[in-house]
């Protein structure tokens, strides 16, 4: 990613054109006892439809807060989640695990495989959560498989498959449900360089070749980069990106707690 | 694929385990069939009871005998039809081992009022003709290996002959009694009355007990009540009862079975409920993450709960059908086996649904506590458990 693409983000923390994800002045306040401790703070982010955005910053920062928000995996203490046009903070649980299963491919950091199952009945498993029939669902299977490189393994276990076979096997069961947004949460943080690599090229070509947007999170820098736009979240806040690169946290943080 | 591939799939994720658990349900309800025929074998005369038909014995106790002429008394109470009398023998055929009932009956009498006992006609008439002649039951003719026209001694433990000390009454086996009522008792040995009467060296005209055929079921108690009326005050007062409560108090002499039955049940089950139920709690803690990988995927809380409860389910119910299908080969195997000593040892088809009932039952209970908690997890906590 270019400084001039940073340039262009750095202002608005969001992206032009039909927005898939908005977030709107969003907190969330987690309770440690009867200690209120906030991870997210009045946070504001834009995504366009089929971007593919890199969200880092250090443990503890709130990475993986904002992604549970932008997938519905949990709601925020104040502002919106509109994502795909739908206000998703406001959804019931079992509305929003609907939500999910259409909208939603999850990619987790490691396969999540089940054991007992082959690799095309893991992929299977979200769409026991739909209507199709028997031979449209083996047609979705087939089509993740093909996309993932992996319709010769379709019959294997996931012990019988290699880290990255089985990470594939989790890309394609998160798309097979062809949902509009991907979300990564450390998808290559449990595989080695090489094999990374191959993760990641798929991921990119997911987002270019069949428009899916894609929200990774990531600590790995060389990671990031794949993205078309990387976002720092630092303290519970995006922080900017200078043009060389550095990181400068929102006006009202100690100058010292830059990165 | 259905929601069953995914049990399937949790069932087999720690397969010795599931094995094991699986194995102890089998056992269990193989233990819950085994004792249900135990409990029906004796209970069998409470369960095929006529209501119809009365027990008259002596108040104090069954050994005290009865003068045979209460039977005309009897006869003229309102509402008895008629009265057969029983006495117990209590005779040694080769080893005292070889226990089985013996009793002299009238053999007329005795067919007019057990409809359900089935005899050849020849075999009734020379019951008629042969003063030492007798019956015995099916199971009991097979047991010893007997045939229509053997010689069966019996050696008297009471009831010795008149002048022969001693030696062993000698009786013809003149034909064999069947009944189409399931666990009938098809072990008994049955000879004339007339001649013990004659032959026996006291107690003449003394008898054990009576059966009573009365005419209204509905009126049971109050022409017990009578024929005890009767002979108030007599030197031998009389018990009337129901022949299920008879049958009953007979049972019972060896102890409250059912009670029994239930404790040692009680205990099983209760001993199933704690290992497939720590089976399942433990499942589910080692699935925390699974299960929120599918909450994030899209399966509704409700949804993962029924998943873990049908996984419980799954489990106990399958291994309670095959616990009972095994008890029904057990019975296969120990009912011809052992009918001469337990008339009634066959698993009742109540008994098999009850296990079946049983099992569902208990998966549920198992299942539930572990399911309620697979229902409540957060998702994003449980996301953290991959």
């Amino acid at each position: 990613m270019s400084e001039k693409d940073m340039a262009e983000t750095q202002n608005t923390n969001g992206a032009t054109g039909e927005a898939m994800v908005d977030v709107r002045s969003v907190s969330r306040v987690f309770q440690r006892g009867r200690t209120p401790v906030p991870v997210l703070k009045d946070l504001s982010l834009r995504m366009a439809n089929g971007e593919f955005l890199a969200l880092m910053g250090p443990s503890g920062s709130g990475k993986s807060t904002l992604l549970n928000l932008i997938a519905g995996l949990d709601r925020p203490t104040g502002g919106e989640v509109i994502v795909g046009g739908s206000p998703i903070h406001s959804l019931s649980e079992r509305k929003l695990a609907g939500w999910r299963a259409r909208n939603i491919g999850f990619v987790f950091q490691f396969s999540n495989l089940l054991g007992a199952l082959n690799a095309e009945r893991n992929v299977a498993v979200p769409l026991l959560l739909t209507s199709f029939s028997a031979r449209e669902r083996r047609r979705r299977v087939e089509i993740a498989l093909e996309i993932v490189g992996l319709s010769d393994r379709s019959k294997h276990r996931p012990r019988e498959l290699s880290g990255g076979e089985q990470q594939r096997v989790g890309i394609a069961r998160a798309l097979v449900n062809d949902p509009a947004l991907l979300v990564c949460d450390e998808p290559t943080g449990d595989l080695d360089r090489a094999t990374s690599g191959e993760i990641l090229d798929l991921l990119v070509a997911l987002n270019r070749d069949q428009g899916k947007t894609v929200l990774m999170v990531t600590h790995d820098p060389e990671a990031a980069e794949r993205a078309s736009r990387i976002l720092h979240l630092v303290d519970g806040q995006l922080a900017d990106c200078g043009h060389d690169g550095t990181i400068v946290l929102p006006a009202h943080e100690p100058a010292g707690a830059a990165v | 694929m259905s929601s069953f591939t995914l049990i399937s799939a949790a069932l087999r994720r720690k397969k010795t385990r599931t094995f094991l658990t699986f194995s102890s349900v089998v056992f269990a309800f193989l233990i819950f069939g085994v004792l249900s025929m135990l409990q029906t074998a004796f209970s069998m005369g409470v369960d095929i009871a006529n209501e119809d038909r009365l027990v008259v014995r002596h108040r104090v106790s069954l050994f005290q005998l009865l003068p045979q002429s209460y039977e005309a008394d009897m006869e003229e109470v309102p509402g008895v039809i008629d009265a057969v009398h029983f006495t117990w023998f209590g005779g040694v055929y080769q080893d005292p081992a070889n226990f089985f009932m013996q009793s002299p009956v009238e053999p007329a009498e005795y067919l007019d009022m057990y409809p359900e006992v089935s005899v050849p006609e020849e075999a009734k008439l020379r019951w008629i003709e042969t003063r030492n002649g007798a019956i015995a039951g099916r199971a009991l003719v097979e047991r010893f290996g007997w045939e229509v026209g053997d010689r069966i001694p019996l050696q008297p433990t009471i009831w010795q002959q008149e002048g022969r000390g001693d030696e062993a009454w000698e009786f013809e086996l003149v034909g064999v009694y069947e009944s189409d009522v399931e666990g009938f008792d098809e072990t008994q040995f049955l000879f004339r009355y007339d001649f013990f009467d004659e032959a026996r060296s006291f107690g003449r005209g003394q008898i054990g007990w009576f059966a009573v055929r009365i005419a209204d079921s509905d009126r049971a108690a109050e022409v017990a009540a009578a024929i005890d009326d009767t002979f108030r005050n007599s030197a031998a007062e009389t018990k009337s009862e129901s022949e299920g409560a008879f049958a009953a108090g007979f049972a019972n002499q060896v102890g409250n079975l059912g009670l029994i039955v239930t404790s040692i049940l009680g205990a099983v089950f209760f001993t199933i409920l704690l290992v497939a139920g720590n089976t399942m709690a433990q499942s589910v803690r080692e699935r925390i993450g699974e299960i929120g990988l599918l909450k994030a995927l899209g399966f509704t809380s409700s949804r993962v709960q029924r998943l873990v409860l049908m996984e419980s389910v799954t489990l106990v119910t399958t291994a309670g059908f095959l616990g009972m299908v095994l008890a029904v080969g057990l019975e296969r195997v120990l009912r011809p086996a052992l009918a001469a000593y337990f008339p009634g040892l066959f698993l009742r088809p109540e008994d098999l649904f009850l296990g079946l009932g049983l099992a569902v039952v208990t998966g549920l209970v198992v299942g539930i506590f572990p399911a309620r908690r697979a229902m409540r997890l957060e998702t994003a906590l449980a996301l953290r458990r991959l």
